[in-house]
């Protein structure tokens, strides 16, 4: 008898909970949760698809699905000749949006963008030292040095005076990191003694307010129902935050997510076969390769990096690692950034070929060397181990004897940015578009210092062009500047290119309206059910 | 009585020393900065790493720093952590309701049915029933966590639609936190009310069968092989002899003696629920302390690491304690 009672009260229970209704309320399965609602103190995607793309707004930022710099705070702005000022006329009639824990009383004015910028620039600022105080975006883009002074011209006007021309800058002031802030909301904050809740407790201008935060469950969102540029069509967003990738598929075809970040490559044939769900495809800002240490013997000879060059069939890869979800890399830049040298002749894979470049360089019978593999999973590189095996095997071909390392991902970096490697698997996914953020982190000399150049390749003539570029702000001379870079780069091969992979969406049939970022965010502003 | 229980509480402190040594040093022996992975994957500035790794005392001699943690520790400051900046002990306040919540249920679960089915499997032994009850906990004994809880979540969840596939509440419920235990909250709750509890009862059923599968195995053998031997003794027979009912026999006789061995498994069971959180809190979406401490690790949060692993530490010996106690208490022999 108890267990009859005991079955029907659950399916009961099953009954009436499986009948669910969504409203306009969308539902996105994230992978983790966000370590802070502020996009100027995290550097994950998690937290920034939570905050910088939901809560706030900057200056200027990248049109909808493209890398394209438009007015966003700001209308409009003016650059001096010499390239160094910058005057940006804000909007008006922006407002910040109300929460449980604040109420605007005025619009977004300059005070704002002063309180915002200064907080990561200024360390007498109120807010510097609060929740860590570190900034990195903010010092990896060299905001810090750049701008040297921040000048409220009046209460819609904002001046911005560089150091040096710099023509990234407006890229750079499009990220995450640069959004604006309510200095309202900071003083409010400082009355109540509670400064830490700024990064916890969001306030912005954004197409969302922030709702609530259930530890590692859930992050609720309501649509701005004052956002500038029109209310979002849902009246709801909500994260729900599921770790596991199978468990995130499931939960899509069960209804209860009508979106999925990242699913896993595995999954995308059942998925589009699915008349429930679509998928969406688009070509990654990412670039996954592997990097010489041309420091070490005998990586320093040209000849040896060009003949592995030759002797990587990088083709198969594709199939075997990237499952075809990706294209082969020829150059640095991916190609859905301006300025990818389009006409460089890749080099050909050859085992003939490498033999006898190998033999130039004084190593007929080959020689013995290490080959780090990547140790986490990675789009640029979905399985580091497997891509050494068959690099091990390649290579072995023309005589080199390769033994494979790995080391847990903190280890791993930490010993590459010391130069313990020899050769090393790693990738990079660009941040703002803009093809300095690819050729002079990765390959500059100033890479050298921070480690994020990790071939430890400083050449001159390729950073005088690069260092050059940066400074020029016709994008047309810049784009020339950085052909003519890759092409340095083409044929001194610090690295080998692998493969820029496909970044892949899935959502459930009913969704409309979102498009990948070509950034790596995942934006909700204009999507509908 | 009082003396013993005293003793007891005095040794339990050797024990705690000898944990916080571990957690302290094990976290620390594993490669990996948690500076470094906080600054990410682009270079980190020198001096912007010398600074951070200052401010969290991380330069500082081994000795040191463990005898910093232990005095903090005594004070009951379990420290901040590195990556929320989040006092540790809120940190796993958030979060243990919800595990507490699924471990109870994940037990009641093994327990309403292990202990008929044992029972059963005794009172007909050597039957078809016997067999296939003893086989099919073998299997459930040995099934990984993660395999299982993926298998349950396709088919009750995706093929009929039974059951919701993760997390603690449909999305539409918004439940105000009394006491983090969710079952209570949403009944509590005005808003959600009864579809709220429903919500929420539904949510634990997968994870609770995920995680309550290996107790459930283990209790319905340790029920069944208890009961034999009592089964076997002679009051037993006497019992029989004496004309009472078969079912009488078993249910009042049999049955009461031997669940004492039960419940030392089931204390033992209720102390190693944190192990099988996190399998199941992976896979169900399950905010509770199994899954901050695997994100804890990966981040080389060192002071949540230290911290989670000394509460959940003294929880155990906490449970234990009270399992002997209880057995001082019913049995008068073991006072001595």
């Amino acid at each position: 008898m108890k267990a009859k009672i005991l079955i029907l009260s659950l399916a009961l229970g099953l009954l009436l909970t499986t009948q669910t209704t969504w409203a306009k309320t969308f539902v996105y399965c994230s992978e983790g949760s966000p370590s802070a609602f502020n996009p100027a103190i995290t550097t994950d995607g998690t937290s920034n698809n939570a905050s910088g793309h939901t809560v706030y707004n900057r200056l200027v930022e990248f049109k909808y699905g493209t890398t394209e710099v438009v007015p966003a705070l700001a209308e409009s702005w003016k650059v001096s000749p010499d390239g160094k000022t910058y005057t940006f006329n804000l909007r008006k009639g922006v407002k910040f949006g109300a929460t449980k824990y604040f109420t605007p009383t005025r619009e977004m004015n300059a005070d704002d963008v002063v309180f915002s910028f200064d907080r990561q620039r200024d360390p007498a600022h109120s807010f510097h030292k609060v929740n860590g105080g570190n900034y990195e975006f903010f010092k990896a883009m060299e905001m810090d040095t750049l701008i040297q002074t921040i000048k409220k011209v009046d209460n819609f006007t904002i001046e911005l005076k560089l150091a040096k021309p710099e023509s990234p800058f407006l890229a750079n002031l499009a990220m995450s990191f640069m959004s604006v802030h309510s200095k309202e909301y900071g003083d409010q904050l400082v009355k109540e003694n509670k400064k830490e809740n700024i990064d916890m407790f969001p306030v912005g201008t954004g197409p969302f307010v922030f709702k609530s935060y259930d530890k590692d469950t859930l992050i609720r969102f309501e649509a701005n129902k004052d956002y500038w540029q029109g209310v979002p069509k849902v009246d709801k967003l909500v994260f729900a935050i599921t770790p596991d990738p199978n468990v995130r598929y499931q939960k899509l075809k069960a209804g209860e997510c009508h979106m999925v970040i990242e699913p896993s490559p595995a999954d995308i044939p059942a998925m589009r076969k699915d008349s429930n769900l679509k998928v969406l495809e688009a070509p990654g800002l990412n670039v996954g390769y592997l990097a010489f240490n041309v420091k070490k013997k005998p990586f320093d000879k040209i000849e040896v990096r060009r003949a592995i060059y030759h002797a990587l069939n990088r083709a198969s890869y594709i199939n075997a690692i990237y499952m075809g979800n990706a294209v082969m890399a020829k150059n640095p830049l991916p190609p859905t950034i301006w300025g990818h040298h389009d006409r460089v002749t890749d080099y050909e894979y050859s085992v003939d070929k490498a033999k006898s470049v190998l033999a130039r360089a004084g190593y007929p019978n080959g020689f013995e060397a290490e080959l780090w593999t990547l140790p986490v999973t990675r789009p640029y590189n979905p399985n580091g181990k497997k891509m050494g095996e068959m690099m091990q095997a390649d290579l072995a071909k023309i005589g080199i004897k390769i033994k494979l390392v790995s080391y847990d991902w903190p280890t791993y970096l930490a010993k590459s940015r010391k130069g313990e490697h020899q050769m090393i698997q790693l990738g990079w996914t660009g941040d703002n578009g803009d093809p300095d953020n690819f050729l002079n982190v990765l390959l500059g000399c100033a890479g050298m210092n921070s480690g994020s150049n990790v071939a430890g390749w400083c050449q001159k003539d390729f950073n005088d062009k690069i260092v050059k570029a940066k400074t020029i702000t016709d994008q047309k001379a810049r784009a020339k500047l950085y052909i003519e870079a890759q092409e340095i780069f083409h044929e001194r091969a610090p690295w080998v290119p692998v493969a820029h992979s496909v970044v892949y969406r899935a959502m459930s049939n009913k969704v409309s309206g979102y498009k990948i970022d070509p950034l790596g965010g995942d934006i909700f502003k204009e999507v509908d059910l | 009585m009082i003396k013993l229980i005293l003793k007891k509480i005095v040794n339990i402190l050797p024990t705690l020393l000898g944990i916080s040594v571990l957690a302290f040093l094990l976290i620390r022996l594993v490669p990996g900065d948690p500076i470094m992975l906080l600054l990410g994957e682009r270079g980190a500035d020198p001096q912007v790493y010398a600074e951070m790794k200052a401010s969290l005392g991380l330069d500082k001699p081994l000795f040191q720093q463990y005898f910093s943690f232990l005095g903090n520790l005594l004070h009951g400051d379990l420290g901040n952590s590195i990556v929320s900046k989040r006092s540790v002990m809120e940190e796993f306040m958030d979060r243990f309701p919800a595990t507490l919540e699924l471990g109870i249920v994940a037990m009641t679960f093994a327990v309403i049915l292990g202990i008929p089915f044992g029972i059963l499997a005794a009172v007909k032994r050597n039957s078809i029933f016997d067999y296939s009850l003893m086989g099919t906990s073998l299997v459930g004994y040995s099934m990984p966590i993660f395999w299982w809880g993926l298998m349950l979540i396709i088919l009750f969840s995706v093929k009929l639609g039974w059951t919701p596939v993760s997390g603690r509440i449909a999305v539409e419920f918004e439940i105000e936190r009394h006491t983090g235990l969710l079952l209570i909250d949403s009944w509590l709750s005005e808003e959600g009310g009864k579809d709220a509890f429903l919500s929420a009862f539904s949510h634990l059923i997968l994870p609770a069968i995920a995680m309550g599968t290996i107790p459930l195995a283990v209790v319905a053998r340790m029920t069944r092989s208890s009961m034999l031997e009592v089964l076997g003794e002679d009051y037993i027979r006497t019992a029989r002899a004496k004309g009472l009912p078969y079912f009488i026999v078993v249910a009042k006789h049999a049955l009461r003696n031997a669940l004492v061995p039960i419940i030392t498994v089931l204390g033992l069971l209720f102390g190693s629920i944190v192990t099988g959180a996190i399998l199941t809190e992976m896979i169900f979406s399950w905010p509770g302390i199994g899954k901050w401490m695997v994100a804890s690790i990966n981040a080389r949060d060192y002071p949540v690491i230290q911290g989670g692993v000394i509460m959940i530490a003294m929880m155990v010996i906490f449970i234990n304690t009270i399992v002997d106690l209880i057995y001082l208490w019913a049995n008068p022999r073991m006072r001595q």
